[in-house]
């Protein structure tokens, strides 16, 4: 009776580790794309297709930072990058990098937004056009991306790689199967609360704020109340490139850098606003987790969780539902199931 | 000055054409015939795909991101029809595939006809969760049975054996199934759900098409593909070949090259033409005229009681379509399969920088633009490693900043074909040959 209930505790320790944890942490690095995405469409009304490689484009970023930093010429003239406070030396050198990474981010999409945007803001283009106009700058920071860094895949984090290991976790609670919290895992999710914590409170609290939000509900009412609305476009892209450069790099320490493989991101990210109710930040939260958890639990191969539940049965195959490979397609399922059933999404946004 | 910027305006399109016919004589006569019919080629059917694009984009501004899926559809409809059958792969695992096919048919219709009758939507989620799994089971079993049988040389199914041309018609139907069942679910909605769903097809069928071995060899690829024109080593054996090369005056080999790829552009160009004739024609007769209308203003269209959606679902399936078909053309030209080549860079993306500096809406616009595109794309190689050398002329041979131009020049052309699509959208949005303005 004993064994069946710590082989009971052994099954949720193994589902835990291989999928609530990962998909917390997927799903906040996904929130947090989402968030930027609902953020544009609802202030400068467009998709932005750009949003996966402008992600890319912070990750090099900090990867290019934390090339100067460990330079012989930073070396010589500032020392060794170290910890404020021991307590800190866990955390990867890409952290102290990030806010230079946020300050380019933000130079980058504010020159892009002058010499490419304004002009179909004026001109009032459909959003479509615009749509259009945020693929064609897509491939440009794409190619801007490879340029610096190169197509292939590399890893910047450094650091202790788990907060807690498995190892840990064993001597502390005597299971078999254990649960390990990665370090970029970890500051994934502190990240993701506070930033969101900060947009919720600038959102309905600053003035700022109430005025992107009077912006998006009505246009022309906010310019009618003297709204200036090239400073709300403006604090938009900063927010933006803040939540961009940020969850591009979280992603990175999590799974390595590969320029593709942000490219891809673009389907989760745009099923998670429109799950959630495209221009709703609330519904973009939620649907980044709607859309990790799912993608982790329908691609998990089930056999070993089966033979601690179960035993005396041991599965003849891997118990999977979906391959690993069609992780992009379950997003798509999740897209076209919401617009079939319910166009607005969860939260209501603009269907129009 | 004055006259040749009267000549221009007003014939623009001959001029062009007049351009794009001298440059291609050009590299005919300076480097060889058979890359300049090489590059003819490719870019007919870059101008079809581009035709198909420009029909959503321009007449209805439906914005397609996935056109590199639809003609990746029409590739695989060119093994499955025109490759011979593997016997023994489909004795091995064939019924269970037929069976597994079968059930994913009946689970579609069961889901389907249980939401319009208005069932409780976990019934129907239930219906289709347990269609899945029994799919599924038949599926695994068939599959592997399949990839087992001789995989270095076959492990998959094989086509049906029929002529390759009707491969061409088939991945255009193909395509057109897809457009279809994506633009009944989005078209209606926002304009761009159209959009992320395209986007979303197309890499799942890139994903099918890479991961599914026993319907596609998978990243094996599929070669040797059936050709609608005479191999080139028949022709040098022919007698009556060797004759008419003498009398051309070209070596008999050189010349067997040169005349596959002239049967080739035979069949290109034919469909070409016939696709331009006719879509000219459509946008001429009343339909075009509905067509124009709903696009320049959607709701007195409306109120006229021009049914919108449906307008715009029958444009998407079209333009989707003729993607399939030259999809399907670049794949029997190419005479392989081969699923890494489908980047949404060299796909999705480069045919859009083609309709969109062609001109939108204009059926010849989106020749011209395919046809420089291609040629600025194909030179971009020659001219990045030009940029290279001059580099490392200035700044030596072996030096760093040498060594990193050579490694990333080539990604330069993403930028450059990023920001030439976004000068022309911004300072000349009609493109080289813009839309005339017809009278309603």
């Amino acid at each position: 009776m004993v064994s069946e209930s710590v082989d009971i505790l052994n099954a949720f320790a193994l589902l835990t580790n291989f999928i609530i944890v990962p998909a917390i942490a997927y799903g906040s690095q996904l929130a947090l794309g989402a968030l930027a995405v609902t953020l544009i469409y609802s202030i400068l009304r467009f998709s932005n297709f750009g949003q996966g490689d402008s992600m890319a484009f912070g990750a090099v970023m900090v990867i290019l930072m934390l090339a100067l930093f460990q330079s012989d010429w930073a070396n010589a003239n500032f020392g060794a990058i170290l910890p404020p406070f021991e307590f800190l030396s866990f955390v990867p050198t890409a952290l102290y990098a990030l806010p230079f990474a946020v300050v380019f981010t933000a130079i980058y999409l504010l020159v892009m937004d002058k010499l490419v945007y304004q002009h179909y803001r004026r001109i009032k283009a459909k959003p479509i056009t615009v749509c259009m106009v945020s693929m064609g700058l897509m491939f440009v920071t794409g190619g801007i991306v490879r340029i610096i860094n190169g197509p292939e895949r590399m890893t910047f984090d450094d650091g202790a790689r788990f907060l807690f290991s498995v190892r840990d976790f064993k001597e502390f609670t005597g299971l078999t199967q254990g649960i390990a919290i990665k370090t970029s895992q970890f500051l994934t999710v502190t990240m993701a609360i506070l930033l969101v914590a900060f947009l919720f409170y600038f959102l309905n609290k600053t003035k700022t704020g109430k005025s992107m939000r009077a912006y998006s509900d009505n246009e022309d009412l906010a310019l009618l109340s003297g709204i200036d609305p090239d400073r709300v476009v403006r604090v938009t892209w900063l927010i933006v490139a803040t939540f961009t450069a940020i969850a591009g790099t979280l992603y990175g320490l999590d799974k390595g850098f590969l320029p593709f493989q942000y490219h891809q991101l673009l389907l989760p990210i745009f099923a998670s606003v429109i799950v959630g109710g495209i221009g709703s930040p609330m519904g973009a939260i939620v649907g980044a987790f709607v859309v990790s958890f799912s993608e982790l639990f329908l691609t998990y191969a089930y056999k070993k969780f089966l033979i601690y539940l179960l035993p005396g049965y041991v599965p003849d195959s891997l118990v999977q539902l979906i391959g690993v490979e069609y992780k992009y397609a379950i997003s798509f399922v999740i897209l076209v199931v919401v617009l079939l059933i319910r166009p607005t999404g969860i939260f209501k946004g603009k269907v129009v | 000055m004055n006259m040749v910027s009267e000549v221009w305006q007003s014939h623009r399109t001959q001029v062009t054409f007049a351009i794009m016919a001298t440059i291609l004589l050009f590299v005919g006569f300076n480097q060889s015939w058979p890359l300049a019919l090489g590059i003819f080629n490719l870019c007919v059917i870059s101008s079809i795909m581009a035709l198909g694009v420009n029909i959503q984009w321009g007449y209805a501004g439906l914005f397609n991101v996935g056109i590199m899926g639809f003609a990746a559809l029409g590739g695989l409809s060119v093994v499955l029809i025109s490759q011979q059958p593997v016997t023994e792969a489909v004795e091995a695992g064939g019924f269970n595939m037929l069976i597994a096919l079968i059930l994913g048919v009946i689970t579609v219709v069961v889901g389907v006809v249980l939401h319009n009758k208005k069932f409780n939507k976990w019934i129907v989620f239930a219906a289709i969760f347990l269609g899945f799994f029994a799919m599924r089971y038949f599926f695994a079993d068939g599959a592997n049975a399949i990839e087992k049988v001789n995989p270095a040389g076959t492990g998959y199914l094989g086509g049906l054996g029929l002529p390759v041309l009707l491969s061409w018609l088939v991945g255009g139907l193909a395509a057109a199934a897809a457009a279809w069942s994506i633009g009944k679910i989005t078209l209606g909605l926002r304009s761009d759900y159209l959009a992320i769903a395209t986007l979303g097809i197309s890499e799942i069928i890139i994903y099918v098409i890479k991961n599914e071995d026993w319907l596609s060899r998978g990243v094996k690829n599929v070669t040797g593909l059936q050709r609608p024109v005479p191999y080139e080593l028949q022709l040098q054996q022919a007698p009556w070949f060797q004759d008419l090369a003498l009398t051309v005056g070209f070596g008999v080999r050189e010349f067997s090259t040169i005349f596959v790829k002239l049967c080739y552009a035979g069949f290109f160009v034919t469909i070409l033409v016939g696709l331009i004739i006719m879509a000219n024609l459509a946008l001429d007769s009343p339909w075009g005229r509905k067509v124009r209308a709903i696009r320049d203003n959607e709701v007195s269209a409306a109120a006229m009681g021009k049914n919108i959606t449906r307008q715009h679902l029958q444009i998407f399936v079209i333009g989707s379509a003729i993607v399939g078909l030259a999809g399907a053309m670049l794949v029997t030209y190419n005479g392989l399969l081969n699923p890494t080549s489908y980047q949404p860079l060299r796909f999705t993306f480069l045919i859009w920088v083609m309709v969109i500096v062609g001109g939108s809406g204009n059926n010849l616009g989106s020749v011209v633009g395919a046809f420089i595109i291609w040629f600025l794309w194909i030179q971009a190689g020659p001219m990045g490693l030009w940029v290279a050398e001059v580099i490392s002329n200035i700044a030596g041979e072996q030096s760093a900043v040498t060594l990193f131009i050579e490694d990333r020049v080539h990604h330069l052309r993403l930028v450059f074909m990023g920001g030439i699509m976004l000068m022309v959208m911004r300072f000349s949005p009609g493109g080289i040959l813009p839309e005339k303005n017809k009278e309603l």
